[in-house]
């Protein structure tokens, strides 16, 4: 018997602390994301993804879950929020699926191309950067924004300016990503750190065992945003990042489906609502990006 | 093929990296992970109890929680100034100090197999504790210690992809690099694992010639 109540009491001991594991602030709730209006009798010939999804009743979008702004789960709602969630909703709807029909998956980087190739997810949005390489692997639409490398740095840092002024300090971002091999092959600083995600680099940043953290400034902005008076974006950006959504290879229907899906957005307004809801709240306005057709 | 021609020069890094993290931690954790098991069977309660605490703590703690320790928790007790290569020793650490524990048990498991004669034997002979242990009881020991001690080494080889998390760019990084490259990361990891089972052989030769060169008529 006592057994039996030690080990309960070890178990519920373990839950509580699993469940204490993540702090940091919820993500800022702020206004309603615009309800998109859901399209009826959509049909997209020829489309293996769209029988697919048709066939399933819920379509399962590929999502980054901790980017503040982008892409971000909220660990006591379990919501998603963001301008990349926005962008996906916004393609559910115009195919026709109801909010409870879309179910989100957080796919990290390295997993994006083997989970759209392996079907695991319909499409994916999750600041996903266009280039040829990975256009062997799957295909893109969009961009439907252009984002490009920056760094983030604490609110009173006035020594870092732009990438020339790294030398010699700690620079984060996440294992093997773009930016910190740029980082590295530029030869911007030596002192590089690579963990495994963005929140862990800006908590680093936070504790001062980093100086700076660099990704897209889409990114950084978020976390800039969440916390005001700790960081600030350097805003010299040193590379562009055309984001798209990344599509199974072969199906040219939906590409062209998706595709034609961000031109009405960008046509009709959408698209800057969109934008003003979620990243614009940093306070940066954005260009429209032009789509690739081809 | 292209996938690891076009990137040569991470595969050779990481791995590099790999095999140094595995050799440093692992001679770091058979000297401590020795030292433990002496403790536990030394007639010395206050080692006894140390030796126990550790193993009871230590042992099968998740290790990415120990990497999460050493890597974010520890800088900031402020412990230890500014190093350079910090990141890498904190991998070392971690490995050490969760190998270690199990090299105890191996090791002491060991010593359990060594008949009590022995040391009965060599008491009567004169030798202190430390003497009977280090040239009786050990030399008995590591004969049939020798395969569950490769196992933990090679446990320890693998657990090595851990610190890729953690800054240490080895193998376990090679996935994220080349994902982010735009080649196929299945046929990257295909070859990160053909290159841990070329580490793991050796290992496993060396066991077998211990074995053999160990080996007493029974």
């Amino acid at each position: 018997m006592r057994v039996r109540t030690l080990a309960v009491g070890l178990l519920v001991g373990g839950l509580a602390l699993t469940g204490c594991g993540k702090s940091g602030s919820p993500g800022d709730a702020g206004s309603p994301p615009p309800q998109q209006d859901v399209a009826t009798d959509v049909k997209v010939d020829g489309s293996p993804t769209f029988d697919r999804i048709k066939g399933r009743g819920k379509v399962i979008i590929g999502v980054k879950e901790d980017q503040p702004g982008l892409g971000f789960k909220d660990p006591t709602t379990g919501k998603y929020s963001g301008f990349d969630i926005e962008i996906a909703n916004l393609v559910a709807a115009k195919l026709g699926f109801k909010p409870e029909q879309i179910e989100y998956k957080a796919v990290a980087s390295a997993g994006r191309e083997a989970a759209i190739a392996n079907g695991n997810v319909d499409y994916y949005v999750g600041t996903y950067t266009i280039n040829d390489k990975r256009k062997e692997q799957i295909a893109f639409a969009g961009p439907y924004f252009t984002a490009g490398q920056d760094l983030l740095v604490r609110k009173d840092n006035t020594d870092i300016t732009g990438p020339e002024t790294l030398k010699g300090k700690k620079v984060c971002s996440v294992t093997g990503s773009t930016p910190i091999q740029k980082v590295r092959n530029d030869k911007l600083t030596d002192q590089i750190v690579e963990l495994q995600t963005y929140s862990q680099c800006v908590t680093q940043l936070d504790q001062k065992q980093i100086d700076a953290v660099t990704t897209d400034d889409a990114i950084l902005k978020g976390y800039a945003a969440q916390e005001k008076d700790k960081f600030k974006v350097v805003g010299k950006t040193f590379s562009k990042e055309p984001y798209g959504i990344g599509l199974p290879k072969t199906d040219k229907a939906f590409k062209d489906k998706v595709t034609s899906i961000l031109q009405t957005a960008l046509d009709d307004g959408t698209w800057q609502k969109t934008y003003d809801n979620t990243l614009g709240k940093s306070g940066s306005p954005a260009t429209k990006p032009t789509l690739d057709k081809s | 093929m292209n996938v690891l021609l076009d990137n040569s020069q991470y595969f050779v890094n990481g791995f590099l990296n790999t095999i140094k993290l595995f050799l440093i931690s692992g001679v770091l954790c058979l000297i401590l992970g020795t030292i433990l098991a002496m403790m536990r069977v030394s007639p010395v309660p206050i080692f006894r109890a140390f030796g126990t605490a550790y193993v009871t703590i230590v042992r099968n703690t998740p290790l990415t929680l120990v990497f999460f320790f050493f890597a974010f928790a520890f800088p900031l007790l402020d412990i230890v100034g500014e190093l350079r290569e910090y990141y890498f020793f904190a991998a070392v650490t971690a490995l050490t100090f969760y190998t270690s524990a199990f090299v105890c048990e191996v090791v002491r498991a060991g010593i359990n197999t060594v008949p009590l004669g022995q040391i009965e034997a060599s008491r009567a002979l004169g030798l202190t504790f430390g003497q009977a242990l280090s040239s009786v009881v050990l030399p008995q020991a590591t004969r049939s210690v020798v395969p569950p001690m490769v196992s933990t080494m090679v446990a320890l080889l693998k657990n090595t992809t851990i610190a890729a998390g953690f800054s240490v760019a080895e193998a376990g990084a090679i996935r994220d690099i080349l994902s982010e490259r735009g080649y196929s990361a299945m046929i990257g990891l295909l070859w990160v694992a053909l290159f841990f089972i070329i580490l793991v052989i050796p290992m496993t030769l060396l066991q077998r010639s211990l074995e053999k060169r160990w080996s007493v008529a029974r």
